[in-house]
């Protein structure tokens, strides 16, 4: 991969960033109370009073949370700490009811990992993965509902959060995107998050400085909080890291500080700096002891791993003999794989894949559908292709099939029936017509043998014609050749 | 380590609670009183002492995930002092 | 008829089951206690009205023969248990209009056995406190005053004054350095903190969550061990919830002392601690050894740490487990223009200035740059003080000690109010016990030459309260301390 630098008459800079994710954990009931975790309800509905903060309330952890951090630990191909601590970590907010954030400081229940990236040019990068731990989401401040007052719903007070934090390893926003897209697809996968970025579900966090091209120093950094799309953390890096380099030649220093991304603009906006930042004052949780995994546990959890999108991705090439970049974007999306591995099930898989990423993609996009909604099914598709395979329809009419499937659905085989498409492969059949075409036109027999080959394709073409499209072209030919002489 | 003033005012801020400036040095001597107290733990040799925090040192017992609970809505918001639409509100926070 | 409030506990359930008088009289006899004591400044809140509507509930079991454990026994809570619909302040100002819709586990548990609440019982502000004097409702008046106001004991000062003073046929407490045991010292009663996660702690205002612990406060010590049978209990809504069977406290009473082994810890008697104070404890282990136990010295080395550990694990919890009290949700909102202004006036207007010290005190040893000066050292030498106890139960399976190192003092007493640390000097027998998790107890021993009241404690191993109940009631039996 081309090296990314951000190059100016002065001189050339290298971005350096690392990215801290926040997944919404899949469960039924938040992470410390068993209210409902769902989203979408009246304000203050899915609230218990242990998420209000009531006097006296304790929390009492959800065993599925634990269970789908160890699922994405193993999913990180990182380290499961079998201790783990809940510690406290204090401030103030109106969305904060307790006045602290129950969350894992220095002992997290996920330790190091890391995962490859899926460059454009179709290499692939390591990213290291510094940390896991889970914690428990604050609820919301709706401040456009009245000119006064900000108004305070609870119902995401509680739900269980995984936070990743990466090691500053992306020197490129492109590197920040793929990771995003791929630690969505992991945990889509997995099912421990439906990584929804438009719904908060997965949020990011940036943090970005540059530093001289070749200069291996780390400088002051600004962290982007809450960008929520993979294209505005790909923006926000790079105009950031911009910023920084303007301040840089024009002999500035940069702070260290937090800033927020204008999607409007495109640009960051500072919010603090880091030395009046919170003063966390985080200690060991009392209402909580420490939370003990057993390798059993671990291993039950291993057992019950589904494949994940590199291994997805490895079988595609060497068993299914994808290239890689078919493999790739056939494997981000689990659905897309499950449609896709469905419909390649006793067929050719590269040309299903072929269809799937062609004439299949272009379908939904034009109709505005997911996968999930296609109005074909991946067994009708795989009917298609395996119909085209055995010669019993031809590419032309196979777009015709394909067009009437996706507006009307249906299966391909009746369709073919019903529209009496089914190519006749048979040759004495081709033969008769042929012989009929050949009485018909004697000129042209005639003209041919005199060295009129180029008439040819009119033969073809009459046969074709008078067989309604049905008639094997590769047979059609190699009989008109041999009885033209 | 003896506090200073300004000490006793960033302390009170994390705290959320307000000194009278008036009632800050008897504040701050009070709590080097305290201070000065506790340091007496300085004596004490911890080295390769774990800290305590879980006195029994069991493990956490976790619940099964079903929603139990919720749909509180009136009790949640009963004791408020102010509400509007089902929501709790507070004073415009401008980010 | 007697009075029937001088009835122990016990006593008042033979008596209901025998049907000598109904649950209703008996809830009466105390409800006319608790009015003609107001001036005792006991109960922040009466509840009577419910109280009879539970007795008359009571009558019917009794009929029926359908009584539970506690049936038709009237109690006093302390005003830390949350109760469903019953206004729970934690004697402070920043929740005084605090209506819960939610019970606590243990009161639950005395309701689902019979008992009913005759009111809410004053406290020190939050539980901090040693004398009750922070209480936003004001001190509690020690019953066994003469001219001068006393106070009764922090922070479960309420509780000990209105079982000492027959307003209740007990009370519950809670102890997160002493606040069950030195209040029932001062007022004469007996009162047990049991091992950290006997009891749950759901729906008990926190006040520093790894050392808050409910118990009972009684008149003597097989009320306690009823009360506690029933208190008692793993919780799925408290993490620090035992996950162990309770045994029927009430079962070893009689046991008798024979072959145990009494540890006495020489940390225990500093020089200058009161000579009273120091008689009692000789007599009461005289009267274990007499009864067939064994007198062993012990040493507890880390004790006199034990006050400085407990003021910084405690504020620092506390710090933490106060800052939901801002005026969002509920309690007492100090308006301000913005979010922070509206925190701060509330917090201020709200909370007392004890509160506000250790909150204070909490946010600094928390903080960047201290913490591992102070609270993580603190959380080290907790370990030592624990390990101190382990140590000790190797020789020994009891500890005897005074509860208190002083008799109950006037209220407003200068020199506590002077300096803090007098105050929580106080302290310095039992906060050891909450720090290192274990059960502890204390009874009357006997009266001062003021004729006031004097306390044992007796600590006994984690979740090993029945040994101590066995001591106890030993103790009791040979002293035969005479209430008010």
């Amino acid at each position: 991969m081309a090296q990314y630098l951000i190059e100016t008459p002065q001189g050339k800079w290298e971005i350096v960033c690392g990215l801290e994710i926040h997944c919404q954990i899949i469960s039924k009931s938040k992470i410390f109370s068993g209210a409902s975790a769902s989203f979408g309800d009246d304000a203050n509905e899915d609230v218990s009073f242990i998420d209000a903060g009531m006097p006296g309330m304790l929390p009492s952890l959800n065993e599925q949370c634990v269970h789908q951090a160890v699922k994405t630990a193993l999913g990180l191909n990182a380290t499961v700490n079998k201790r783990s601590v809940f510690s406290r970590k204090n401030y103030f907010y109106a969305d904060l009811p307790q006045g602290y954030q129950i969350t894992q400081y220095e002992y997290p229940i996920m330790g190091k990992g890391k995962i490859s990236i899926d460059l454009e040019d179709g290499t692939e990068k390591e990213i290291g993965i510094t940390r896991m731990h889970i914690e428990q989401d604050a609820g919301k401040s709706i401040h456009d509902l009245n000119p006064k007052k900000s108004y305070i719903d609870l119902n995401r007070s509680g739900v269980g959060l995984m936070e990743i934090v990466s090691e500053p390893d992306f020197r490129s926003p492109a590197e920040a995107g793929a990771y995003l897209r791929k630690l969505r697809s992991i945990v889509r996968y997995l099912g421990t998050c439906n990584g929804n970025m438009d719904e908060g579900s997965m949020r990011c966090d940036a943090s970005v400085s540059v530093r001289p091209y070749g200069s291996s120093e780390l400088r002051p950094r600004a962290e982007i909080k809450n960008v929520n799309s993979v294209k505005f953390v790909m923006q926000a890096i790079e105009s950031e890291a911009k910023r920084q380099v303007e301040i840089y030649e024009s002999g500035g220093t940069v702070r260290q500080q937090t800033c927020r991304f204008d999607p409007i603009t495109g640009k960051t906006k500072f919010l603090r700096s880091k030395e009046n930042a919170n003063e966390y004052r985080y200690f060991p949780e009392p209402d909580l002891p420490p939370l003990i995994l057993t390798d059993e546990y671990i291993e039950s959890i291993r057992a019950e791993m589904v494949e994940l999108p590199d291994a997805k991705k490895k079988r595609y090439i060497e068993q299914l003999g994808l290239t890689a970049y078919d493999a790739a974007v056939l494997c981000e999306n689990k659905e897309t794989a499950e449609f896709f591995e469905k419909a390649a099930r006793g067929q050719d898989a590269k040309k299903v894949a072929n269809w799937l990423m062609g004439d299949f993609f272009a379908m939904l996009n034009a109709k505005h559908l997911t996968i999930e909604q296609s109005p074909i099914s991946p067994e009708q598709l795989g009917k298609l292709v395996g119909l085209i395979t055995s010669n019993a329809i031809s590419g032309k009419t196979a777009k015709d099939v394909f067009a009437i499937m996706s507006e009307k659905g249906g299966d391909p085989e009746q369709i073919v029936e019903q529209n009496g498409w089914k190519q006749v492969t048979d040759s004495s059949a081709i033969e008769a017509v042929v012989d009929a075409v050949l009485t018909s036109a004697p000129d042209n027999v005639a003209a041919y043998k005199a060295g009129k080959t180029n008439l040819l394709g009119w033969f073809v073409g009459q046969v074709m014609k008078q067989s309604k499209g049905t008639a094997n072209p590769v047979i059609v030919n190699e009989l008109l050749k041999k009885k033209l002489g | 380590m003896a506090v200073d003033d300004q000490t006793v005012r960033e302390i009170a801020e994390l705290a959320h609670l307000k000194i009278d400036e008036g009632k800050l040095s008897e504040t701050k001597e009070e709590f080097n009183k305290i201070l000065a107290w506790v340091e007496q733990l300085n004596e004490v040799n911890t080295e390769n002492i774990e800290p305590l925090s879980s006195v029994h040192e069991t493990a956490l017992i976790c619940r099964p995930d079903e929603v139990t609970d919720g749909n509180l809505k009136e009790a949640v918001l009963q004791n408020a002092p102010a509400t509007e639409f089902g929501y709790f509100t507070v004073p415009k926070v401008v980010e | 008829m007697t009075d029937l409030t001088n009835l122990t506990l016990t006593e008042a359930l033979d008596g209901l089951s025998q049907k000598k008088f109904s649950a209703v009289e008996l809830t009466k006899a105390y409800i006319a206690k608790m009015e003609a004591n107001r001036k005792l400044n006991a109960y922040v809140l009466e509840t009577p009205e419910k109280a009879l509507e539970i007795a008359q509930t009571a009558d019917k079991n009794y009929q029926n023969g359908t009584n539970r454990a506690l049936e038709g026994i009237p109690l006093g809570i302390k005003d830390l248990f949350c109760t469903k619909g019953i206004r729970t302040t934690a004697c402070s100002r920043i929740i005084d209009n605090f209506v819960p819709p939610y019970e606590s586990t243990v009161t639950q548990k005395l309701l689902d056995a019979g008992a009913s609440f005759l009111g809410k019982l004053n406290l020190d502000e939050f539980a901090m406190g040693g004398s009750n004097e922070t209480s936003h409702f004001g001190a509690v008046i020690n019953p066994w005053s003469k001219q001068t106001p006393l106070v009764a004991g922090g922070s479960s000062g309420g509780s000990a004054a209105a079982v000492a003073a027959k307003m209740c046929a007990a009370a519950t407490g809670t102890d997160t350095g002493g606040s069950i045991r030195q209040p029932a010292a001062f007022c004469g009663i007996t009162g047990i903190k049991p091992t950290y996660g006997r009891c749950s702690r759901y729906g008990i205002v926190a006040f520093a969550s790894s050392l808050d612990q409910a118990g009972p406060m009684g008149k003597n010590v097989r009320d306690c061990a009823k009360l506690l049978t029933v208190m008692s209990g793993f919780d799925k809504k408290d993490s620090t919830s035992a996950n162990r069977a309770v045994p029927d406290f009430e079962k070893v009473l009689g046991l008798g002392v024979k072959g145990l082994k009494i540890g006495i810890p020489a940390e225990y008697r500093p020089d200058g601690l009161n000579q009273e104070i120091s008689k009692a404890w000789d007599n009461a282990a005289q009267i274990l050894k007499e009864n067939g136990a064994e007198i062993v010295p012990i040493s507890l080395p880390h004790t006199k740490y034990a006050l400085p550990v407990y003021y910084i694990i405690a504020p620092a919890e506390a710090s933490s487990n106060l800052a939901r009290y801002d005026g969002v949700r509920y309690g007492e909102r100090v308006e301000g223009e913005h979010l922070n202004d509206l925190y701060v006036n509330t917090r201020t207007a709200g909370f007392g200035k004890e509160v506000k010290r250790r909150i204070m005190i909490g946010t600094y040893v928390l903080s960047a740059g201290y913490y591992d000066a102070y609270y993580l050292k603190a959380q080290k030498v907790r370990r030592l003080i624990k390990q101190d106890f382990e140590e000790s139960f190797k020789k020994c399976d009891l500890i005897l000690t005074p509860t208190s190192p002083v008799e109950a003092f006037p209220i407003g007493d200068k020199t506590m109010q002077e300096n803090p640390i007098n105050m929580y000097l106080n302290d310095v027998f039992t906060v050891s016990v909450n720090l290192a998790g274990l059960p502890a107890l204390s009874l009357p021993a006997g009266l001062s030459a003021n004729e006031l009241p004097l306390g044992m404690q007796l600590i006994g191993r984690a979740f090993d309260e029945e040994t101590i109940f066995k001591a106890a009631q030993t103790l009791e039996e040979n002293i035969g301390f005479k209430g008010i």
